[in-house]
């Protein structure tokens, strides 16, 4: 963020000896843009380049999934909420079956549990790995993008070989995870959980993973340009970002060691051993570094998982054939790619919730856009807006 | 036979249709040839095929179809615009861009006209094209298109200075401001320029990349931030006329940093008769080696900032350029 101190020297910097008269223009940006992650608008008074005034302007994708979900039953409300973040559809349904389980007081067989946790870090890494892409595109440099997506491939290849899908796998039942694939009473196939081989390809997916990481660091990180960009630039203090509500790596980012995965416990994460990745200045350089270094320790989490996997064992706790979630209200939250995910959901006792509130990621760490952007110039507002990594499906819902 | 033809090219608006001709075709047949390359190499570098079906092998007719389709595209013109000028700036554009390939010697001869102040002339006409790129910013009444006009010419003026001040160290060292008399002084000299004048060329091509406005100076047109920049309203072959200027101007800076620093249509241990053959290939061997680079910054580097871009104009190059033009002129002096 630029400073009182800052913004008056640039000022004078730029006052030769002749003052101008000018006039400030209102300058539309999105909801058709390139840079807007979807058809977020922002509506900024600009003095030249600088930009004044800042306001964003939501709702363009709004979709309603809250009052939709009201009529819904629960096994048709994970097919919906996996549209919330597309980006990382799966970690979505975590949370919503978690608080669904919670209120029945079921529990989830360890093996099904090691399956959600491998997908959703999956998740995660499909998730970063595509900020790795779009980032650096938005400030103009187009190689990364290519790197980034071909070896996120190799992980959405694993989780649609698990799910079926790519984007919107639709996988999480009430007390376990979807009934294995290819086998039902037509096609008397053995139950197979885990396809063939799952294991072994996803251990060498995640020493791509690293690998790339590795190439991404240099590349990026080590370009001159890169970082001039975006070394001390949109600095979030911790209390600032704590006040708007920001979670997750753009949190961590100003230094905030807060990760819900050492908090809570919807996933046996204490299990494993992994960092919580913490920057040094919150600013772009910091919220890019962190989340380069949140690939590595998940790629970490998910190759210890596939090693502590239970072989065998049940993927579905028992529950009834037509699932009615008893009378009562909670809320779970959990570490989504993006930061806190989580669903309020009030039970009346029927088939579906009878109020499910989704407090999303986006939504938050976007609510403090007009804060952050006061008095940037027009090519930071995209640098800085990339750097906070939102999808407009998370922020609208 | 021959010294009809060569008679009939003595008339001067025989040969000036005839060089017409040769340019009007030389830049777009070097606007695709360098658009293919990009569209090739950007693909090996980032993994991918590229352009592959168009034509049957390699994808080789694509620019061709890009061509023949920017041609059926409807011509847009903004209701709010600023009709003629709107129309005007791309043909500015083109002709900044067509007059520079009147300097370039191809070989010893081969030269459309050989201005005695050819470097001269060239510096001063392709800032013509400056002018083209701010009207499109104004004419097309598009906020965005605004931006990008004011960018460039804030840009290309702050550029300007180090491209002319990078020049005149090799002005001094042929003494002469002839592109032919340039090169022929390297010949005698026995080597290119460029051994000497490391720094100008250094400064000559980064100020040139500043001046084409590619990545990392692209931020008239700054995709992800301004959409297209001064070209987001234009549509159909005027679009096409933008396209090609700049690749064609990508070319002729090429030719001219060849021609400067690089020892133009010569090449140590080639015999100085064959030159009038080989010259050619020699000096377009030598554009495309540095147009390679061009294209190899672009997808690599990501954009600067617009104050960050001139930051290092007025605080690195010039002050540099201005002790190269000294160091130069004393050791002329000296030796």
């Amino acid at each position: 963020m630029v400073t009182d101190s800052d913004l008056t020297k640039h000022l004078s910097e730029a006052q030769v000896s002749v003052e101008l008269q000018t006039e400030d223009m209102t300058l539309n940006i999105g909801p058709q843009h390139p840079s807007t992650h979807g058809v977020l608008r922002l509506v900024a008074r600009v003095n030249g380049e600088r930009c004044f005034d800042v306001r964003p302007v939501i709702g363009y994708m709004h979709r309603g999934y809250e009052k939709l979900s009201e009529v819904r039953t629960y096994l048709q409300i994970t097919a919906l909420i996996n549209r919330i973040d597309w980006v990382s559809g799966y970690a979505n349904e975590i949370p919503f079956i978690v608080a669904a389980e919670k209120l029945m007081d079921v529990e989830v067989p360890e093996r099904a549990q090691y399956i959600r946790l491998i997908l959703t870090e999956m998740a995660r890494v499909s998730s970063h790995l595509i900020f790795m892409a779009s980032y650096p595109l938005e400030l103009g440099a187009a190689t990364p993008l290519f790197f980034a997506l071909r070896d996120r491939e190799r992980v959405l290849d694993l989780l649609e070989g698990v799910t079926g899908g790519r984007f919107h796998p639709n996988f999480n039942r009430i007390g376990g995870v979807k009934p294995n694939a290819g086998a039902g009473p037509t096609t008397k196939k053995t139950p197979q959980d885990l396809p063939a081989g799952f294991l072994a390809e996803t251990r060498d997916a995640m020493s791509v993973v690293l690998h790339t990481c590795e190439e991404i660091e240099d590349l990026v990180g080590g370009n001159e340009i890169f970082r001039a960009r975006t070394k001390g630039l949109g600095v979030l203090p911790p209390e600032v970002g704590a006040a708007f509500g920001v979670s997750g790596p753009n949190l961590r980012a100003s230094g905030v060691k807060f990760d819900l995965r050492k908090v809570e416990s919807y996933l046996p994460y204490d299990k494993f051993d992994f960092d919580v990745v913490v920057g040094e200045n919150g600013d772009c350089w910091d919220r890019w570094w962190v989340r380069l270094q949140e690939i590595r320790e998940s790629a970490k989490i998910i190759q210890q998982a596939v090693d502590g996997i239970p072989p065998s064992g049940p993927l579905q706790a028992k529950v009834p054939k037509l699932i009615k979630v008893p009378k009562g209200e909670t809320y779970v939250r959990a570490e989504n790619p993006k930061g806190e995910m989580g669903y309020y959901m009030v039970s009346d006792g029927g088939t579906g919730p009878y109020r499910l509130k989704i407090r999303s990621a986006s939504f938050s760490n976007i609510s403090m856009l007009s804060w952050i952007l006061e008095g940037v110039l027009v090519p930071d507002i995209i640098a800085i807006m990339g750097s906070l990594d939102f999808v407009l499906g998370d922020v609208d819902r | 036979m021959i010294e009809s033809i060569t008679n009939l090219f003595s008339n001067f608006w025989v040969s000036l249709a005839g060089k017409l001709l040769l340019v009007a075709t030389m830049v777009p047949v070097i606007g695709m040839l360098l658009g293919f390359a990009e569209m090739k190499l950007s693909a090996k570098m980032q993994s991918r095929v590229g352009p592959y079906f168009a034509g049957g092998r390699w994808g080789w007719a694509q620019l061709i179809a890009d061509g023949v389709k920017f041609f059926q595209k409807e011509d847009l013109i903004p209701e709010d615009a600023d009709r003629p000028v709107f129309k005007a700036a791309p043909i500015l554009v083109m002709v900044g861009t067509v007059s520079l390939f009147l300097v370039i010697p191809f070989g010893p001869g081969l030269i459309f006209e050989d201005l005695s102040v050819g470097i001269f002339y060239a510096l001063a006409i392709s800032s013509v094209g400056t002018i083209g790129v701010l009207m499109a910013g104004w004419s097309s009444a598009n906020k965005y298109s605004l931006m990008g006009g004011l960018r460039a010419a804030g840009q290309l003026i702050a550029y300007e200075l180090p491209l002319v001040l990078a020049v005149v160290g090799s002005v001094i060292m042929a003494g002469t401001m002839s592109m032919s008399g340039i090169v022929e002084a390297q010949i005698s000299a026995g080597f290119p320029f460029v051994l000497v004048q490391f720094v100008g060329f250094g400064i000559f091509m980064i100020a040139a990349l500043a001046e084409l406005a590619r990545i990392p100076f692209d931020m008239p047109i700054a995709e992800s931030e301004l959409v297209m920049g001064y070209v987001t309203e234009y549509s159909g072959f005027r679009f096409l006329f933008f396209f090609l200027a700049e690749f064609a101007n990508m070319f002729t800076l090429s030719a001219i940093a060849a021609t400067l620093f690089l020892g133009g249509y010569w090449l140590p241990f080639v015999a100085e008769s064959t030159l009038e053959f080989t010259g050619p290939l020699i000096l377009i061997g030598k554009v495309f080696l540095l147009t390679f680079t061009m294209i190899w910054f672009r997808w690599t580097f990501p954009r600067l900032r617009e104050d960050q871009l001139q930051t290092l104009a007025w605080k690195l190059l010039i002050p540099l350029a201005l002790a190269n033009i000294a160091v130069t002129a004393t050791l002329k002096v000296v030796f």
